[in-house]
């Protein structure tokens, strides 16, 4: 128990490290400001005992100069520093909810009470996660029951995990090592144990534990087969735009709804157009696809979402292959 | 023991209180609190029906069609003019006529339950139309499919009315007998005048309903 | 230095000291009936002293239950599903029965009318019912909790309370309900009493700081409560009924229910809050016999924090899925509600300045009250901070927050008021060695409880966990070993304030030589509070040098 109790996280981030300058500089005002009021009052409670049972203090009037100017001061010296507080945690958060362009793509599902990892090769694993030092990781995280949370000390980031939404976490992992993963929002019974590890590794071990894991097919792979399995091709075809609205290139780019909406098809677009079509019906056409609702899981969602982002328009370069 | 010189020179002056004054400022603006946080209460579900309207407005329009306007309109009329009526009553209590005070509350009673009777009148249609949220819920046609979303809202939101118009009724009830016997004097009539507060506050809040509800995507047929 | 002897009973040779009212609000009327039915404000807040004790001590027995399991990294004592429902009863019962009726239940009732001048409150039935409805409250969540509890943690997220638990959700939401209803009522209350109620020459800038304090409690309550009613309603018929508004498969939103949730639970916090700094104020004031700095800033701050605790809520959901501009607008509304409480503080601390400090019981929990504030409310600014709270959310950094704040400060104010006004409630003193000693004891128990969670958090223990990794044990065993003697110090009043009921020095008017239209009537107070009518005429905290003599203070 006493041998391996340190005080601190390791960070193995530069971000994290961010996190942790943002914390040392509220922690120093905040043991300033503590030290001051403690000692004040321990200053001013031994330097003016009172003396006589009939004595009283002197009081200072709400409306002399002094009274208005410190009050005046001790609101705005406290809300400037707030306000640093506040800027540079902002920036900070900016950050950390933002994925740079080159981040690459992993999927995370988290599920009562176990987490599912899928590698962009298609390895999975269960409560583990491998990467690869120095490259920026992208988690597209959904929940396939109630709302958990995906939280590493070491990158000092917690994001919430929710059914029917995806939501991103991303890092950079800087240090090798291995480092824990705990579920952060409450979650039921098991909640405490739905925990697990990210294990950072040299970019050549991380290649060569792939290769010697059970090999996947790539999420991009897989999409394409339940793509044709589930007859989506029959009306989303590449050459035409009669039946269905064409999905080549589709991602990312703003659509106009029958409803009068214009969206961006993103993840989550994609994921409700095949959940629940009729409610995503785009303008000039009817309300004819099915639903898909009960047909694929929250895993297969993610490789069909996968392979539809892959798509290029006819006489483009195929996609590439999925890493 | 207590101060209660007052007794039989100032009937109905509770022992804390100095002057009449004093107990009808208090009463009123005790009223006036009580209204304002159910104004936060209703608030939160017209807070969800705005959310959940923005988000959905074609299902919301189709499944708003399936209310009975006539019915609303008619509820609509009938309820304000339980508001007249309560309002005489409060008047009445003001120049001293208890028969009178007796007279309009059963009549704020009869309009409360007639709007009360056609509520029923329109939920029961609703049960046999299987637009009762849960398992059995079916609204077919395109657009629709978050009608249930629709319906929910109505019936936690009406429901929620109806259920403060049967607690104000009761409470009605038990105005009578003092009024008939003329304890609510000119000097002394708090009773009756926070009941007309609170009456028409319930009144107020079905004149927001309605149009939500009801009118939700009409405005085109004006 | 501090008078140990108890009083000998009274007898010929020892007169009853001046003020003192053998005959008092205490023994008028003896029945059962005449407790349980009565009208009288004092009485009432006799009555939930004790409901308050109770749900107090029960909330406690659940808090010393969750520290043993905690004392050891592996989940060795209770079954997790037991530590579930343990960690959900300890915050239902801490917060909605004793910390939101605490203050206003038991000091407010008592002291609102004496400092208005007044007979009693506004509304003495409606007090009586508050009291009822809070016990029924009450008796459906013990209800829920004897037959296995709720396993949701307080704050009920969903769609893990909707549809992925079977345990007492609804019950206890009912009687959470039923008691948001008490708090309404005592919130329109205190405000009508406020306003209506004041003596002759009481106007609003000579009311006491504490009236101030309950007056921006009252506002929240009356505005946030109801907005809990409707969540309560809502999570119910999306228990039974599905109707869909939080459930994302049927198109409402998850995250929904948290907006709906925080809005009222975050005023809430200033409910538990906002009282104990008003008794801060008095405390100061009367142990420092002077009046406090900076006396409009004080009495407006607590009205801004009722007034912007209705802005953050969303400060609870930073990484809940909302937009990073919606987190940072409410970052910063935050840290500017952090403004008014930081102008608190120094009031407080300058207040001493040139005072005149003697450092009785109540004075040291008012000392305990700011130097624990000061923690607790800082660390709530890098909770407030968005780059910090993505590392610290939902982590022992945020439970060490929240309990500085709630038990380090709110606690502490309850029992230095209860301190304070004692002699004023029940006529008698009590022993001043013990009543120190305990003080020390809750101070020195609650920090060595606490503080080492601040590290635990950072390091990254997530909260409601019962089982952890190895690394986070030796912390956790401080907190287990703190939590035994802060235990001890709330257990040690109990013993020395039943016993001065019976065997306690009698009290004068007023023993602490304070200003304040409480210490002009006797010790206890008749039914009708003054025997004398009320009009005042000088300041709040009107301590002049040469003051009418008063009765020798209680130290020597």
């Amino acid at each position: 128990m006493w041998q391996n109790a340190p005080l601190f996280p390791t960070a193995a981030s530069e971000l994290a490290r961010h996190v942790d300058y943002l914390f040392f500089f509220a922690l120093f005002f905040s043991i300033f400001f503590s030290l001051l009021i403690a000692g004040l009052l321990l200053v001013f409670g031994s330097k003016y005992r009172r003396k006589g049972p009939d004595e009283v203090g002197v009081a200072i009037d709400d409306h002399a100069p002094i009274s208005k100017t410190l009050e005046m001061t001790w609101s705005a010296i406290p809300f400037a520093l707030l306000l640093v507080m506040f800027g540079w945690g902002t920036w900070l958060f900016f950050h950390q909810m933002r994925p740079p362009a080159d981040a690459v793509e992993y999927w995370v599902t988290g599920k009562q009470w176990m987490w599912k990892m899928q590698h962009p090769d298609g390895t999975r694993e269960i409560n583990e996660l491998h990467v690869p030092l120095g490259r920026s990781v992208k988690l597209t995280m959904i929940s396939e029951d109630v709302i958990h949370d995906f939280f590493v000390p070491a990158f000092r980031i917690h994001v919430d995990v929710l059914p029917s939404r995806y939501t991103t976490y991303w890092f950079k992992a800087d240090k090798l090592g291995t480092y824990h993963l705990f579920c952060g929002q409450y979650c039921g019974v098991e909640h405490a144990r739905m925990v697990g590890r990210v294990v950072v590794m040299e970019p050549q071990a991380y290649e060569q534990w792939l290769a010697g894991v059970r090999p996947g097919r790539g999420p991009i792979r897989t999409g394409e087969e339940l793509f044709v399995a589930n007859a989506c091709n029959t009306c989303h075809r590449p050459d035409s735009s009669a039946r269905a609205p064409i999905l080549n290139a589709l991602f990312g780019k703003s659509v106009a709804l029958a409803d009068g909406k214009t969206v961006v098809a993103d993840e989550q677009y994609l994921r409700e157009s095949i959940l629940n079509p009729a409610s995503r019906v785009v303008s000039g056409y009817q309300p004819v696809m099915p639903t898909f609702r009960g047909t694929v899981s929250e895993e297969e969602l993610l490789q069909l979402i996968a392979y539809i982002k892959s798509l290029k328009l006819p006489g483009a370069e195929a996609a590439p292959a999925a890493k | 023991m207590s101060h209660d010189t007052h007794g039989a020179a100032r009937p109905g002056l509770a022992h804390h209180f100095d002057t009449y004054e004093q107990q009808k400022e208090s009463a009123t603006l005790g009223m006036w609190l009580f209204i304002v946080q159910e104004i936060l209460f209703f608030g939160g579900l017209f807070f969800a029906y705005a959310l959940f309207r923005w988000k959905y407005p074609v299902s919301f329009n189709h499944a708003s069609r399936h209310l009975d306007v006539v019915l609303g309109t008619f509820n609509t009329a009938v309820l304000i003019g339980s508001s007249v009526t309560v309002a005489m009553a409060v008047r009445s209590a003001q120049i001293g006529k208890p028969r009178r005070i007796v007279g309009y509350l059963l009549g704020t009673a009869f309009l409360g339950l007639v709007f009360l009777g056609v509520k029923v009148f329109e939920y029961h249609h609703k049960w046999v139309e299987r637009l009762i949220p849960g398992p059995n819920f079916l609204l077919e046609g395109p657009g629709n499919d978050h009608a249930m979303m629709f319906f929910s809202l109505y019936f936690a939101m009406t429901g929620l009315h109806a259920l403060h118009m049967i607690v104000g009724i009761g409470i009605l009830a038990f105005l009578l007998k003092p009024a008939w016997n003329g304890k609510y004097t000119p000097e002394n009539h708090n009773m009756i005048e926070g009941f007309g507060l609170y009456w028409h506050f319930v009144d107020i809040i079905w004149i927001f309903l309605f149009p939500l509800l009801y009118l939700a995507g009409r405005h085109h047929l004006l | 230095m501090s008078d140990l002897s108890i009083a000998t009973p009274p007898s010929a040779a020892e007169p009853d000291p001046p003020g003192w009212a053998r005959n008092s609000y205490l023994n008028d009327g003896h029945t059962l009936k005449s407790w349980l039915l009565t009208l009288d404000h004092k009485r009432i807040a006799i009555l939930y002293l004790l409901s308050i004790s109770f749900y107090f001590a029960l909330g406690g027995i659940f808090a010393a239950l969750i520290r043993v399991e905690l004392a050891t990294a592996q989940g060795d004592f209770v079954s997790p599903d037991f530590y579930n429902r343990l960690f959900t009863a300890h915050g239902v019962v801490m917060i909605f029965f004793f910390l939101i009726p605490g203050i206003p239940g038991v000091l407010g009732n008592f002291l609102l009318p004496l400092m208005c001048g007044a007979k009693d409150v506004a509304f003495p039935k409606l007090n009586l019912l508050s009291w009822y409805l809070y016990n029924i409250g009450a008796l459906f969540t013990l209800w829920a909790l004897v037959h296995g509890g709720v396993d949701t943690g307080w704050t009920f997220y969903t769609p893990l309370s909707t549809g992925y638990v079977n345990t007492h959700v609804i019950a206890v939401g009912l009687g959470i309900f039923i008691n948001g209803f008490s708090s309404i009522l005592t919130g329109v209350n205190f405000m009508v009493t406020i306003h209506r109620l004041r003596a002759p020459g009481l106007g609003w800038f000579r009311l006491p700081l504490f009236v101030w304090g309950m007056y921006a409690t009252s506002l929240i309550q009356v505005l946030a409560t109801p907005v809990l009613a409707i969540t309560v309603l809502l999570l119910a018929a999306e228990r039974l009924f599905h109707i869909g508004v939080f459930d994302a498969r049927l198109g409402g939103d998850p995250v929904l229910f948290q907006h709906f949730f925080w809005f009222y639970s975050h005023p809430a916090v200033y409910i538990m809050i906002l009282p104990a700094m008003g008794v801060i104020s008095e405390l100061v004031a009367a142990f420092a016999r002077k009046r406090i700095f900076g006396y409009k800033f004080v009495a407006f701050a607590s009205v801004a924090i009722a007034v912007l605790g209705f802005l953050v809520w969303a400060h609870h959901m930073f990484v809940a899925g909302i937009s990073v501009y919606a987190a940072a607008v409410f970052s910063i509304l935050t840290m500017l509600v952090a403004v008014p409480s930081a102008v608190k503080v120094f009031n407080w601390t300058a207040t001493l300045y040139k005072g005149s400090i003697s450092w009785e019981t109540p004075m040291i929990y008012a000392l305990n009250f700011i130097g624990v504030f000061v923690i607790g409310g800082l660390t709530g600014t890098m909770l407030a901070t968005l780059g910090l709270d993505a590392h610290i959310h939902d982590t022992y950094f945020l439970v060490a927050h929240f309990h500085y704040v709630m038990v380090g400060s709110a606690v502490m104010g309850y029992l230095g008021g209860i301190h304070y006004w004692w002699p004023k409630i029940t006529g008698r003193l009590y022993n001043e060695f013990l009543s120190k000693i305990a003080a020390i004891t809750v101070f020195i128990g609650f920090n060595v409880t606490f503080f080492p969670q601040f590290i635990l958090g950072y390091m990254g223990m997530p909260r409601r966990y019962h089982t952890y990794p190895p690394e986070f044990q030796v912390l956790n065993v401080m907190s287990s070993a703190g939590a035994t003697v802060l235990g001890l110090g709330y257990a040690l009043p109990l013993f020395y304030l039943l016993w001065s009921l019976k065997f306690g020095k009698k009290a004068g008017k007023n023993p602490w030589g304070a200003v304040g239209l409480e210490w002009e009537t006797t010790s206890p107070p008749p039914t009708g509070n003054f025997d004398h009518a009320v009009v005042v005429t000088h300041e709040a905290y009107d301590y002049r040098p040469a003051a009418p003599a008063k009765e020798a203070p209680v130290v020597a």
